[in-house]
């Protein structure tokens, strides 16, 4: 079983990554526009910390590791989630999802995984580099122990995203026209720019509130940066497995249902 | 086609444009749903402006000035280039080339009439602003400046439509432009005042950004509203932003006269 589905996914991971040998040129296209973005989100921060050496109990170096985690995340969002579930959204409209639902494979397994963009993957060097960086500022090395937990943690926030994409894409069985609900998606997702704590004063602490436990931006790059840096507690540590874990077992819970509700196009 | 039959077409144009508008507001209010980068920004400077003001602004300027800056960009944003690469891509760009009038006023249609539609979501926004900061931080205060404002309003609207129109235009040359759309959007976020106000920048970054466009697109209609300049200042700014008006307005036309003489479209 298990093999099976690793020897569909590399089979899908191979049609993909020859799709993107026939446009080698999008790499430094897509480093290029990459690595402009990510200038967005720096210039805040130069603006910020030029006025200020700390803020909200963070230095530059540390929010730099925020928006390197970010960047990061980013990369896997474009380069492997994005394509696959926008491609869900457009079999849903023409009533083509037919053909998947036909094949003796797991349904969501198969549209997951039905398109990758390596080249996106340049984000992922990018905040590998925005590390580099970072902890050259801070003048010292993340210890083995944050390394690996934050590691754990890129698990767990991939998952998270994943998860929420999943429920996103379940409301294209209701609603169809969904194509901008994935770029509203990419836009929330941009308050994850900043450590989290900086939502405390806003709103009394409800932002706090929402960013953890309704839509969990904070698990996925502060949770992470702070992993590397040596203060994540542990209770914290293990609310990011648990939490993600639920939110993926209900995602899964909330497809099998949408995907009651599909009614094909001619039918 | 003459300023004749323009001025004749252009109503029924709106009315269409307009009824578009209305057919697809859902669309729309997700497009606004998704503007989320003044309050990403808005967020972060009040933390930032929590123990003590940084320069002139308080947390409450904070929140005059990200909000002005969500209903601006509602109002002055355009996506004609977007538009342009696509019906170029599919060849759709016959169709409009067909009408006896540009396509030009056909894309400035379909923004303009969104407009009502915009103003109903940037309004509520603005109430909320002046019942969280106070009328003199989130609205103009004089008739002078609400005259200065409406028309740099105007004017910020048409540097983008114009330069969507241009970047647009160079698809018709490159086959497509988006990733230079997208180049032009980053320098936008960066150099308007849409992350930050301008004046946090060093003093050597912002004269060059008082040469560039983008000041004019956002920070410039976003500070008349926040009553950040007197008469004399303010004049001379929308002086500036129109000079890039007309700037803009001859390099969109020139590339777009010259980009449509390639224009080939498959089929026939």
């Amino acid at each position: 079983m298990v093999r099976r589905y690793l020897r569909l996914l590399t089979v899908q991971l191979k049609a993909s990554g020859l799709q993107a040998l026939q446009y080698r040129a999008d790499f430094f296209t897509d480093g290029f526009t990459s690595l402009c973005w990510v200038f967005t989100a720096l210039a805040p921060l130069f603006v910020v910390y030029g006025s200020r050496p700390e803020v909200e109990g963070w230095s530059f170096g540390e929010a730099l590791l925020v928006v390197g985690w970010f960047t990061l995340l980013q990369g896997i969002l474009e380069g492997a989630i994005n394509p696959s579930l926008t491609g869900v959204v457009e079999h849903i409209r023409k009533g083509t999802l037919d053909f998947v639902l036909l094949k003796p494979a797991d349904a969501q397994f198969l549209v997951s995984t039905q398109r990758f963009l390596p080249w996106r993957a340049f984000n992922v060097l990018t905040g590998l580099g925005l590390f580099i960086y970072a902890f050259l500022l801070l003048g010292r090395g993340p210890s083995p122990l944050g390394l690996l937990t934050s590691l754990l943690l890129l698990g767990t926030s991939t998952l998270l995203l994943y998860s929420l994409w999943i429920l996103t894409v379940s409301a294209a069985f209701f609603v169809v026209r969904v194509d901008n609900l994935t770029y509203l998606f990419t836009s929330i997702f941009d308050f994850a720019r900043w450590p989290s704590s900086v939502f405390k004063g806003v709103a009394k602490g409800a932002l706090t509130l929402v960013f953890t436990y309704v839509i969990p931006l904070a698990l996925m790059t502060t949770f992470p940066a702070e992993a590397m840096l040596g203060r994540l507690p542990a209770l914290s540590l293990v609310g990011a497995v648990v939490g993600s874990a639920a939110f993926a077992w209900v995602a899964r819970r909330v497809w099998i249902r949408s995907i009651g509700h599909y009614t094909s196009a001619s039918s | 086609m003459n300023a004749r039959g323009l001025l004749r077409a252009l109503p029924t144009m709106l009315r269409v444009s307009f009824a578009e508008s209305v057919a697809y507001r859902a669309e729309m209010f997700v497009w606004v749903l998704s503007t989320t980068m003044p309050l990403v920004n808005m967020v972060l400077w009040m933390a930032v402006a929590k123990s003590a003001p940084v320069g002139n602004f308080g947390q409450a300027d904070f929140v005059g000035y990200f909000l002005a800056t969500f209903a601006v960009r509602q109002l002055t944003s355009a996506w004609a280039a977007w538009l342009i690469n696509w019906e170029v891509k599919q060849g759709t760009l016959a169709m409009r080339l067909l009408r006896p009038i540009s396509p030009l006023w056909g894309y400035a249609s379909d923004n303009v009439a969104g407009f009502p539609m915009r103003v109903v979501v940037a309004l509520p926004v603005v109430l909320l602003s002046i019942a969280l900061v106070g009328a003199d931080k989130a609205v103009p205060q004089h008739a002078w400046q609400w005259g200065l404002f409406l028309v740099a309003v105007l004017g910020g609207w048409a540097i983008t439509f114009l330069a969507n129109v241009a970047i647009g235009a160079l698809s018709l040359f490159l086959d497509s432009s988006q990733k230079m759309m997208e180049v032009w959007m980053v320098l936008f976020f960066v150099c308007s005042g849409y992350m930050y106000p301008v004046e946090f920048l060093p003093e050597g970054l912002r004269t060059v950004i008082d040469w560039l466009p983008f000041r004019y697109q956002m920070g410039l209609p976003v500070e008349l509203m926040t009553n950040a300049h007197d008469l004399p200042t303010a004049l001379g700014l929308v002086a500036r932003q129109w000079a890039w008006v007309l700037g803009m307005g001859a390099l969109a036309v020139g590339l777009w006269k010259q980009g449509v003489k390639r224009f080939a479209a498959f089929g026939g």
